[in-house]
């Protein structure tokens, strides 16, 4: 149903005319052609009223409460990959932090640093992919930045965004709160953004059907905490070094254990094939539209039974447990019975040769 | 996906285990000889599922880990002072050489570009007819036909600006290497699965009668795995010593002919140093005459000193077995994945990588 909405999109929103077809140095220099560049029409994408105002920063209300606020940085390559483009990535992604810390995204930020020469045609379609995201996740981006740097000196589009959202009223998100006994959920199956990502790489293309699963995942987590409110004790996205480097940066800051159950882990059959091929292990592949969540032991039927009926939740999972044994280490039982350890990876993980 | 479910399955190995568990009536010590053995078992918590009787001593069946530090070297000196676009597969990047790892190289601008296939590297080379490209051609004999076969399309192609780095090392060789060691005190081998389904299984028969060893070539799956081991101990009780294929679905005792075929034509055997044994005779491959136009060992002069291994590491007791990684001084002080000194702690496949990431922690936690 994505899809279509996505293709539908991008046919109502076809690229104004313009009279230049690449961006330039002189597209960030603030001047003449900056300006161009903002009443083209590129940015009408975007358009509310706040944005409109393109003062140096927004101004708005907010209500009394807390608030969490959230930045990141994407510079993925290549820029348009099966099931999105960077500009989607870098919409979820903070959307998605925020929505970790228990908060319903409201408002970003958006800054470009694009490289010369970038064509119109590409820039254009990742801001559609920018409304797209946006739209769909119930957030405004109100105000941004656009730099232009030499060619050579960038990778296509870098893009920052940072977030503001107010915090569930029934949310306390802590590391804190994770206790002996808890449980681990997986809201879908892993690695597939990963993947699907590596399937374009230079030198690595293989013909797939996988796409990306970046989504936003803020409405989830916001039924979750409207139903659970304070059972649900930790939040996080298994992006970067996926859900083995979170867990096991959560085990060493909490000082306790994780076992994990690799029987119960999903992954989609075609990415599973896609790992063993390229000598992966999926559980240090990075993800995108999935989130782990840990819960008090007895909620955690529940969460799940919740989750799964979610369209973000459907494949969802009880993956595992906290533990007062082996602390700091999250140890894993292997399909066969076994036991092995999941470490923290070294840098990137790199393919294995045979 | 049919066989893997089936070779995967926890019951088959439980019943395996248990049988393991039943014969075994007394210490015997079975060295796996692939590093993808290691990692199966590993990965798949087998180890800790056998009864202490039955060691397994990681063999020097990783080629990441037995690439000598002066190739590494070279290649280090191929991208960052020849300029070439500098192929290789993965695992290699991370291992130091002397001055630094390819990795490293890269990080400071070198063109190093990790494959799949070598045939990849001949694609690179016909795009980019104003630069020479190199790839590191690391492996047992199961990588080696297509390294082979890389050069043999580059000279049907014309391409002239390929050439490989050959450190090509065979499993035999090492396997006697390994017997021959006085320290050694290995009874049984699971030779390696992917291995013999190039080379077929012919030249380990003598090897098994030499040194009256058992020899099961195994699969890599969790009960190709466990079913080898069983075979090996069975044999181990009852003083016999065969040479069985446990991974007949895969291995046919001629092997792949045509592989083979393309070996013999590309390759020659030659004596070769392998990282902490030292040299053996005859234990590596070298390109024939007829293809030095693409041997880079001809085609670049490389005028670099050989540096001498790290003296803290002791890798080459811990690739025959003769020690376990835990008894390195240096083992989880200085040596640890991420600042390893020698390469059996840098690929994953490596024994000390695979203690350091399973072993050690789990007596940490038993403790």
């Amino acid at each position: 149903m994505g899809a279509e909405k996505k293709l539908k999109m991008q046919l109502q929103c076809p690229m104004p005319k313009l009279d230049f077809d690449i961006i330039t140095l002189g597209h960030g220099s603030g001047g003449l052609l900056t300006n161009r560049l903002l009443d083209s029409g590129v940015f009408d994408l975007l358009k509310n009223e706040l944005l409109d105002e393109r003062h140096d920063g927004a101004i708005f209300d907010i209500e009394a409460g807390r608030m969490a606020f959230s930045t990141d940085s994407y510079v993925i390559s290549p820029i348009f990959f099966p099931g999105g483009n960077i500009g989607e990535l870098a919409v979820n992604g903070t959307v998605n932090d925020l929505a970790m810390c228990g908060a319903q995204a409201r408002y970003l930020s958006l800054s470009f640093i694009l490289e010369e020469g970038l064509t119109m045609q590409e820039f254009w379609e990742v801001l559609v992919g920018i409304k797209y995201a946006a739209e769909n996740a119930g957030v405004k981006i109100v105000t941004g930045d656009t730099k232009v740097v030499e060619r050579g000196k960038g990778d296509k589009i870098f893009i920052n965004t940072s977030g503001v959202g107010m915090l569930h009223t029934r949310a306390d998100i802590r590391k804190s709160r994770v206790q002996v006994g808890d449980k681990i959920l997986i809201s879908g199956p892993i690695a597939t953004h990963g993947i699907a990502i590596l399937s374009v790489r230079q030198g690595l293309d293989f013909e797939t059907s996988i796409v990306s699963d970046s989504t936003n995942l803020n409405h989830t987590v916001i039924s979750l905490l409207d139903v659970f409110g304070p059972d649900i004790h930790l939040l996080h996205d298994p992006t970067r070094g996926g859900v083995a480097t979170v867990l096991n940066e959560l085990a060493r800051d909490i000082r306790l254990g994780i076992d994990l159950e690799e029987r119960a882990i999903p992954v989609l059959e075609e990415v599973a094939g896609a790992c063993e091929l390229l000598g992966l292990d999926p559980l240090y592949v990075a993800n995108e539209g999935v989130f782990i969540t840990i819960v008090a032991a007895e909620a955690a039927e529940s969460v799940l039974e919740v989750l799964r009926a979610d369209p973000n939740g459907a494949s969802a999972a009880i993956i595992g447990t906290v533990t007062e044994e082996h602390p700091r280490q999250v140890l894993l039982h292997s399909k066969i019975g076994g036991k092995r350890v999941v470490n923290m990876p070294v840098g990137e993980q790199l393919p294995r040769i045979c | 996906m049919k066989y893997l479910s089936e070779y995967r399955d926890a019951e088959l190995v439980a019943q395996y285990m248990e049988e393991i568990h039943r014969t075994a009536t007394r210490p015997w010590t079975i060295m796996e000889v692939c590093g993808g053995q290691t990692h199966s078992l590993v990965k798949n918590g087998l180890l800790q599922m056998l009864p202490d009787k039955v060691r397994m001593v990681h063999g020097p069946g990783c080629p990441v880990c037995v690439t000598p530090l002066y190739q590494i070297d070279k290649a280090v000196y191929l991208a960052e002072h020849e300029g070439v676009i500098l192929c290789s597969y993965g695992d290699m990047l991370r291992v130091p050489g002397s001055k630094h790892s390819l990795l490293e190289s890269k990080a400071a601008g070198a063109d190093v570009r990790i494959l799949y296939s070598p045939l990849e590297a001949v694609k690179i080379a016909q795009e980019n007819p104003g630069k020479e490209v190199v790839f590191f051609a690391v492996g047992f004999e199961t990588t080696a036909p297509a390294n082979a076969l890389s050069v043999l399309h580059a000279q049907r192609a014309g391409v002239q600006n390929y050439s490989i780095l050959t450190s090509h090392v065979l499993v035999p060789p090492a396997m006697e290497a390994v017997m021959n060691d006085d320290e050694s005190n290995i009874q049984g081998f699971l030779a390696a699965g992917h291995v013999c389904s190039i080379m077929g299984i012919d030249e380990y028969y003598p090897l098994a009668e030499q040194f009256q060893t058992p020899i099961v070539v195994t699969g890599f799956e969790p009960v190709d795995l466990a079913q080898g081991i069983l075979m090996v101990v069975r044999q181990l009780e009852k003083g016999e010593h065969k040479l069985e294929n446990q991974y007949s679905r895969v291995v046919r005792p001629e092997g792949n002919l045509e592989a083979r075929k393309v070996l013999e034509q590309v390759f020659e055997t030659s004596d070769r140093e392998w990282r902490g044994i030292g040299n053996i005779p005859m234990s590596g491959y070298e390109l024939r005459p007829a293809f030095s136009a693409f041997d880079a060992n001809i085609k670049f002069k490389v005028n670099i000193e050989k540096v001498p291994e790290s003296v803290e590491c002791i890798a080459g007791q811990v690739l025959k077995g003769i020690k376990k990684p835990q008894e390195c001084p240096q083992f989880g002080k200085k040596c640890k994945p991420q600042s390893p000194l020698g390469a059996p702690m840098v690929s994953s496949e490596g024994a000390c990588a695979a203690y350091y990431h399973f072993s050690q922690v789990m007596e940490e936690i038993e403790a």
